[in-house]
């Protein structure tokens, strides 16, 4: 009983906190939505990838209810929602890398690009390929900076020659904002970086093997405010050639970076459209809760 | 711990539970934990240290006098017509003559008072019985040495290079006062002194009697004491075998015929024992008159004019010996031209003569006998000569067999791991194999010895003896603990590295060639060394497929591949049989090789740290 009181407890003072901290946000989310608009219009065009009817079992248990989705090309979509509402396993899903867990069972289809990504004839490698993945905490191999890069171009035999492919991590890094940090240490161990520097070089990674989606599990969830400021504006620089999903648990990071937002909660989509519209003007009334911070 | 820590003599607050007076109290004890704890952690390893230092300080010490061995420079003459009667002045021409004579003659000419058979044979016996081979070898190697006289360093046989490393007898002087006066010069030779120096002598022998006379008297009373009890047995069984039933009877009378035999030897011992005692009694009592100096106690050898006499009988005025090496003349010999030697212990209960001793001392004095590093020990193979094995078939055949282990053990142990660990279905039938595995790692390793003699020699009919079974046996036996260790260190890799090469489109191959095994390769080696660890110092398997045979030729002599199938034998058994033999050198030798087997696992416990250090990398 006493326990349950100290929650409640926690739980209003951090909704005092919160409070003027939302109106703020909507103000920002509002003007920087109307800002997006235009581009929005623009890129976002056709769908690149959709979920029908996405179930997701880990064994005996159920962690997705059949969950739809539409990923449109050239925008960033964020899933929100509590701690274990699937929007983590529902990302896992659109690379299939659910499938390295034994005891995990999908049901219903994914497809990319009208592809059904679950199809048996498909090759899970090149799926991979397309749809790069960037996860929670910055895993950078533990090797140098370059090497990093060049063994995504390396397996899949992307350059022809030791040129292109330092060209090609150049680039890379470039587009990941890290070269002019990291130019005179290629050779240097990746991870001897910062913790926000991992990630870029995670991204950069992501980047280097040429795919259509990154997908993105909570990038910033490990790192301080101005490596995610750093991160997010990458992200956002990102989308016009890439199609982007992100997981994130900050609403002011959804927010900030994506056009288009899903709520995730107790395995379903509760609500899902324009950023816009989702933070300023739910439908839903869980959505209104979750997002106002009244629990989550 | 179900007490509440908040008694009635404690105020119920909070403030005061790590405070108060039994907070403290706690706070010691616990205090007073820590320190037993580690005081006996070090009390711990200071014992270990203290025992292993003993270990190491006793191996090293006998280890260390192999380092160096006793040669003799001979000099022969090689005469044309009896070494190379055909003229060829060739290898093959050369290498039949009579090295062992040659040697046989020096001896000879060194001793010419050495006349009878026996003396002889202990003569030769002096000098390694592979000196023929070192001659020939040195001649065969230069025919054109033929018709000169040949000097060569051979070896000493292993009781004179211990005589000389000081390891089987002590001498030491007795100082000699008066005028000696020898009479006779060769065979039985009287001294007289004008001094009381023989009356010492007689006390001194007197004490070494006196000595073992204590010794006799005390297995008398041993042996009486078990006659005394093995009476007291036979009364009390004849006191139960009236009453006893039928079947008892039986029992009993068995028991009651089993004592009698050792009845009869023990009085038998006792009888004899006596007798000795009596016979030592008698010597020492006897005042007037000459004592004989036997076997059983300490030799006296007088020195004087050049020769050696051995002390066989004295008394108060003249000493009766045997020249063992014949003086020059019957001059007399002032205070200090002549000496007394006592060489200890008794002759009877030790491996080398007086006349050994004397024949050595005098050819060190004529400066052949030299002390050198002792090559043979590190480049010969096995011998029933102490003197002449080495360890270096040993080591050969090691090194095949271990390179055979490691060939086959390293890649089908990492594979199975990899396997196992990452692409096998988690199913019963996995669970079974691993269980399997971790069983396996603890049979003993003689029921490998066995598997290998059945499948590899009976069914598949391998080579007997050969390295290339050797090592296929201990590949089996050193696999479940590569597959282990390598399984644990391909877990303990964090799965967030596999997770990233996955999502750039790695396959899983790839993934876990690329990423996982080089990071686990640390521990994979770490578990590849313990292994090879275990099988570099197994015995028993060995034993079984006949790796145990005595192997004088050196494994892969005529080649490296033909190494592999070549009879061989390994370090561990060759251990083992040299601590079988009763020479003392081999005795020796056997520490050796102990050390030698420490620096083989030193070196390959060196090369894994630091193939560790270079597969190390941070994550």
């Amino acid at each position: 009983m006493e326990v349950q009181s100290v929650k409640t407890n926690k739980t209003e003072k951090t909704n005092l906190v919160n409070q003027p901290e939302n109106e703020q946000q909507a103000e920002q989310v509002k003007s920087m939505a109307s800002a997006d608009e235009k581009a929005t219009q623009q890129a976002i065009g056709m769908s690149k990838m959709s979920g029908k009817d996405v179930s997701v079992y880990y064994g005996e248990k159920q962690a997705l209810f059949g969950v739809d989705l539409e990923i449109l090309e050239n925008s960033v979509t964020s899933l929100i929602g509590p701690s274990g509402c699937g929007k983590s396993t529902f990302l896992r899903c659109l690379n299939r890398m659910n499938d390295v867990i034994d005891i995990c069972r999908v049901t219903g289809s994914i497809t990319l690009e009208g592809e059904d990504i679950y199809n048996p004839d498909l090759d899970v490698v090149e799926l991979r390929a397309r749809v790069g993945m960037v996860f929670q905490k910055p895993n950078p191999f533990p090797k140098s900076i370059f090497d990093n890069i060049a063994y995504g171009p390396r397996i899949h035999g992307l350059t022809t020659d030791r040129a292109e492919l330092d060209e090609l991590v150049e680039s890379s890094l470039r587009k990941a904002g890290l070269w002019e940090e990291v130019k005179d240490r290629l050779t240097e161990s990746g991870t001897g970086l910062s913790g926000g520097q991992q990630q870029r070089l995670c991204i950069a990674r992501a980047i280097a093997t040429r795919p259509d989606v990154i997908l993105m599990d909570e990038p910033c969830s490990a790192l301080d405010p101005i490596a995610t400021a750093t991160i997010e504006e990458l992200i956002d620089e990102l989308r016009s050639n890439y199609t982007i999903v992100i997981v994130t648990h900050s609403m002011q990071q959804a927010a900030r970076v994506s056009q288009r937002t899903a709520f995730f909660h107790l395995g379903k989509i509760i609500e899902e459209g324009e950023t816009s519209q989702i933070f300023t003007n739910p439908r839903n009334e869980k959505t209104q809760d979750y997002i106002t911070g009244r629990y989550g | 711990m179900s007490r509440n820590i908040l008694d009635e003599n404690e105020p119920a607050t909070n403030a005061k539970v790590h405070t108060g007076k039994q907070a403290k109290v706690r706070l010691q004890k616990r205090y007073a934990r820590e320190t037993r704890f580690r005081l006996m952690g070090l009390g711990a390893v200071l014992v270990a240290v203290l025992f292993l230092a003993v270990l190491l300080g006793t191996i090293i010490k006998d280890a260390i006098p192999v380092l160096r061995q006793h040669y003799i420079t001979v000099t022969v003459p090689l005469n044309a017509e009896e070494i190379d009667p055909e003229g060829k002045r060739t290898a093959q021409s050369v290498s039949n003559a009579n090295y062992g004579g040659l040697v046989k003659e020096f001896l000879r000419e060194k001793f010419p008072a050495v006349t009878s058979r026996r003396e002889k044979k202990a003569l030769y016996g002096l000098i390694s019985s592979s000196s023929n081979l070192t001659l020939q070898q040195k001649v065969m190697a230069n025919p054109n040495l033929v018709g000169q006289p040949l000097q060569a360093d051979v070896l000493l046989s292993d009781y004179a290079d211990l005589y000389f490393k000081d390891s089987i007898s002590s001498s030491s002087k007795i100082a000699a006062q008066g005028i000696a006066s020898p009479v006779g010069t060769e065979g039985e030779v009287k001294i007289l002194s004008t001094s009381n120096d023989f009356t010492n002598l007689i006390e001194e022998v007197k004490q070494g009697l006196s000595g073992q006379l204590r010794t006799v008297e005390r297995s008398i009373e041993g042996q009486n004491r078990v006659l005394k009890r093995l009476q007291e047995q036979k009364a009390s069984l004849e006191k139960s075998l009236p009453s006893a039933s039928e079947a008892e009877k039986i029992e009993l009378q068995r028991r009651l015929d089993l004592i009698a035999p050792s009845k009869a030897s023990a009085e038998k011992r006792i009888e004899d024992s006596t007798a000795t005692a009596a016979d030592l009694k008698q010597r020492i009592s006897n005042t007037n008159g000459s004592l004989a100096v036997g076997r059983d106690v300490p030799s006296y050898i007088v020195a004087i004019n050049g020769g050696m006499v051995k002390v066989k009988q004295v008394s108060n005025t003249q000493i009766i010996g045997e020249a063992i090496l014949p003086l020059s003349s019957e001059q007399d010999a002032q205070k200090g031209q002549w000496e007394i030697t006592q060489i200890s212990p008794p002759e009877g209960s030790r491996q080398i003569s007086d006349a050994e001793i004397i024949w050595l001392d005098k050819l060190n004095s004529e400066g052949l006998v030299k002390n050198k590093f002792n090559t043979q020990f590190f480049t010969a193979g096995a011998s029933r000569e102490a003197e002449v094995a080495g360890i270096w078939g040993a080591v050969v055949g090691t090194f095949y067999t271990m390179l055979i282990t490691l060939a086959l053990s390293f890649p089908i142990g990492v594979g199975a791991a990899i396997y196992l660990e990452e692409f096998a279905p988690k199913n019963k039938i996995t669970d079974l194999i691993e269980v399997n595995i971790n069983n396996l790692a603890a049979v003993p390793s003689i029921v490998f010895g066995l598997l290998g003699l059945a499948m590899f020699l009976n069914i598949f009919g391998m080579p007997r003896s050969a390295p290339v079974v050797g090592g296929m046996v201990l590949a089996l036996m050193t696999l479940p603990t590569i597959i282990i260790a390598s399984r644990a260190a391909i877990k303990a890799i964090p799965p967030s590295i596999k997770e990233a090469a996955l999502g750039i489109g790695a396959s899983h191959m790839q993934a876990v060639f690329h990423h996982k095994l080089p990071l686990a390769m640390p521990g994979i080696l770490t578990g590849s060394i313990i292994g090879m660890a275990q099988a570099l110092g197994e015995t028993a398997p060995l034993l079984m497929i006949g790796m145990v045979a005595f192997i004088v030729d050196i494994p892969g002599a005529t080649g490296f591949a033909e190494g592999f199938t070549d009879p061989a034998t390994v370090l561990p058994v060759q251990i083992y049989m040299w601590a079988d033999f009763p020479e003392k050198l081999f005795q020796q030798k056997t520490a050796a090789a102990i050390v030698v087997l420490l620096m083989f696992l030193v070196a390959m416990n060196a090369i894994a740290i630091i193939l560790r250090k270079k597969f190390e990398r941070r994550w």
